[in-house]
């Protein structure tokens, strides 16, 4: 016990040590965490839209400013040709071009129907899709502003009609950022385990401290959990930072479940990916190697972890490497936990997955270490 | 009593193609300095990491406090002292936190051991809240050993512990050696330096893995087998050239101020025509005069028979 005070006591002092490292542990994170979930935003603002004018009449000034009030569009042009307002999505000034036609006032009223022409530049197709349904859905809405104007409302109404009453649960206001913010503060506590911890025990190899501390009676074990506990405290306490501090502070997510599922689930999953950082450690003897194994390994379960797109829309082989990847299952227990107040018993499978991955990383990086040594 | 044993230690590296270690055997007495003395890449550090525990022999045995290197391993590290040949303590912990961790790692105390590091310690007990890597490489080299002597070793491994000191700490580390061995503690200690091995009581030559001698230095130096003899002119470089022109040269290596040679015939005679050889040859000042031969000579000599031997 005496050995291994001593361990942790020499591991913390020489991270609080290095001038570089300490604040890519602690203060990153938060950087981070105040910086991802504004930029990962999958909601379409500010569509750039050219509007070609045949008419102006007030009815189609009606339209234009109802377009622009909207809040999703920014008027970049306006114009009296079509030719002049493509020219504008070539120069990739604007993505929609909107033409009304001569005598949009009239014919509508008269004739009770007119037709509107749209434009989407559909090389970036998620804001092509969004831009076109945002502007289908306002001209829908200023057809049915004239409809009242103009058709005396009656008792009854002449065709029955559908009434569609929806509310958002757990996330009323569907702010994204309660979406990101959990999940990339796991992930962000997947890089200070795996990352850290492998750089650190790869450290002792290439400076050649690793030999002198192999010649003393050491325990192997003592050596490990010296390297493992360190990182394991530091895993916690920046998960707690950002889910407190930044969370809710900054973004106002106040966690729903139980806390003290969610942190016996962080401890286990801190155990896991420890585990991963060892078992990178016994495959590497210099920090560069170790650093690529391990960024290797972080752009997988980043991008594979379900953090920016739905893991049900992958496609079957792709399903198979995210249910591969731990990190999934912790930003799934994030949202759940955090969002939907889901307790222990709806995380259980959860557990026990995770509780494989510890044994399959530290049995796997324990065996490998015995055999190098 | 033996307190290191090798017996036919084989080590090889890249699967076979590079025989770093070859079927090397020597014991070393209980108390005893012992030094190792090889050119780079001789297979040193090897025989040091084997004995040490660090590394598995590929085959012979080996035992070091009368405990096999391989099966008791664990016995092993808490007796013996490393000392490896690159600085390897933790260069952001200061003098003091190094020296305390290693004697907690070893289940002991500074102030338990401190006696036997005293005269070592406090000449870098000034800086002992200095980082170790902010230490000059003297004052690094004495914490090395400091951290090698905390839990009282009963044999000391050292490894190169004098390459790249300068002369006055070289000198000095010799005497603290001296001292340790008159403490009873066993010290192995290797060196590609020739002129520190008169400093050792006992000597093994070792060049590509195998060992050429072993014995005190004045006896290899005794087993020289010819007379030597020192030879310069005021042309050093044109004279090695032409010296190996002549016809009775055995052997020819520059050393220092003169040029070492040995001769197949040593009379009187051959001198003599050495001498006018070189005269045709316009040298000037030629001294030519007979030496007591250097370690370096012998291992020299010894490496050239040994060449012959395996060409033969």
């Amino acid at each position: 016990m005496r050995t291994l005070k001593f361990l942790l006591r020499k591991e913390f002092r020489q991270i609080f040590r290095n001038k570089s490292l300490l604040p890519v542990i602690f203060v990153m994170p938060i950087i981070q965490l105040l910086i991802m979930p504004l930029a990962a935003d999958y909601e379409v603002k500010n569509i750039n839209i050219s509007i070609v004018d045949h008419d102006h009449s007030p009815y189609s000034q009606k339209l234009i400013s109802k377009i622009i009030a909207s809040g999703y569009f920014r008027l970049s042009d306006y114009s009296n040709s079509f030719n002049q307002a493509f020219e504008q999505i070539e120069k990739d000034n604007s993505d929609l071009v909107l033409e009304i036609p001569k005598d949009f006032e009239r014919n509508l009223i008269r004739e009770n129907t007119q037709q509107l022409y749209i434009a989407v530049n559909a090389i970036n197709g998620t804001k092509a899709n969004l831009g076109g349904a945002y502007l289908n859905r306002l001209i829908q809405d200023y057809n049915a502003d004239i409809r009242t104007e103009w058709i005396q409302p009656q008792r009854y109404n002449a065709s029955p009609t559908i009434q569609i009453a929806s509310s958002n649960w757990f996330n009323t206001y569907l702010n994204y950022s309660f979406f990101m913010v959990p999940g990339i503060l796991a992930f962000l506590v997947t890089m200070v385990g795996a990352y850290m911890c492998s750089l650190n025990i790869v450290k002792e190899k290439e400076v050649g401290t690793i030999e002198q501390i192999n010649v003393t009676p050491i325990k192997k074990h003592h050596f490990i959990l010296g390297k493992l506990i360190p990182f394991w405290v530091i895993g916690m306490f920046v998960f707690s930072v950002g889910l407190f501090g930044v969370g809710r502070l900054v973004y106002g997510i106040v966690p729903i479940g139980s806390m003290g599922s969610l942190y016996a689930f962080l401890s286990l999953y801190l155990i896991a990916l420890l585990g991963l950082g060892l078992l990178i450690s016994t495959y590497s003897d210099t920090q560069q190697q170790a650093m690529s194994i391990a960024f290797f390994f972080m752009m997988i379960f980043l991008l594979m972890s379900g953090l920016f797109t739905s893991i049900d829309s992958m496609p079957e082989w792709a399903k198979v490497i995210a249910q591969l990847n731990p990190v999934t299952y912790f930003i799934e227990v994030m949202r759940m936990v955090v969002l939907k107040g889901s307790g222990f018993s709806d995380i259980k499978y959860h557990f026990l997955i995770i509780c494989g991955f510890a044994i399959f990383f530290n049995g796997w990086a324990i065996l490998n270490y015995k055999k190098t040594s | 009593m033996h307190d290191v044993v090798l017996d036919k230690i084989r080590k090889t590296y890249n699967k076979n193609s590079l025989v770093a270690v070859d079927n090397v055997s020597l014991s070393v007495n209980k108390g005893e300095l012992f030094g190792l003395i090889g050119p780079d890449g001789a297979g040193k550090t090897s025989i040091f990491r084997i004995l040490t525990t660090l590394l598995l022999p590929d085959g012979g045995n080996a035992s070091v406090s009368g405990y096999d290197v391989v099966k008791d391993y664990k016995i092993i590290r808490n007796h013996v002292g490393y000392m490896p040949g690159r600085f390897s303590l933790y260069q952001d912990l200061s003098v003091e936190e190094n020296l305390n961790f290693f004697a907690t790692l070893f289940g002991t105390t500074i102030k338990e051991n401190y006696d036997l590091i005293k005269e070592i310690y406090v000449q870098i007990e000034p800086f002992k809240t200095r980082r170790a890597g902010k230490l000059s490489g003297g004052m690094k080299q004495k914490l090395a050993l400091c951290c090698a002597l905390i839990h009282r070793p009963t044999v000391l491994f050292l490894d190169e512990p004098t390459t790249g000191v300068d002369t006055v700490s070289r000198k000095e580390f010799w005497e603290m050696l001296k001292r340790l061995k008159s403490q009873g503690i066993t010290i192995m200690v290797s060196t590609p330096y020739m002129d520190e091995a008169t400093l050792c009581e006992r000597i093994a030559l070792i060049q590509s893995g195998k060992i050429l001698s072993i014995n005190t230095p004045a006896n290899v130096i005794a087993q020289f087998p010819q007379n030597l003899f020192a030879i310069k002119s005021t042309n050093m470089s044109g004279l090695l050239k032409d010296l190996r022109d002549f016809g009775n040269i055995e052997s020819c290596n520059a050393f220092g101020e003169y040029h070492h040679i040995t001769l197949s015939d040593e009379s009187d005679a051959t001198q003599h025509e050495l001498k006018t050889y070189l005269e045709s040859k316009q040298h000037e000042n030629i001294v030519l005069q007979s030496t007591t031969p250097t370690i370096e000579d012998c291992f020299i000599q010894l490496m050239n028979n040994q060449d012959g031997g395996n060409s033969n």
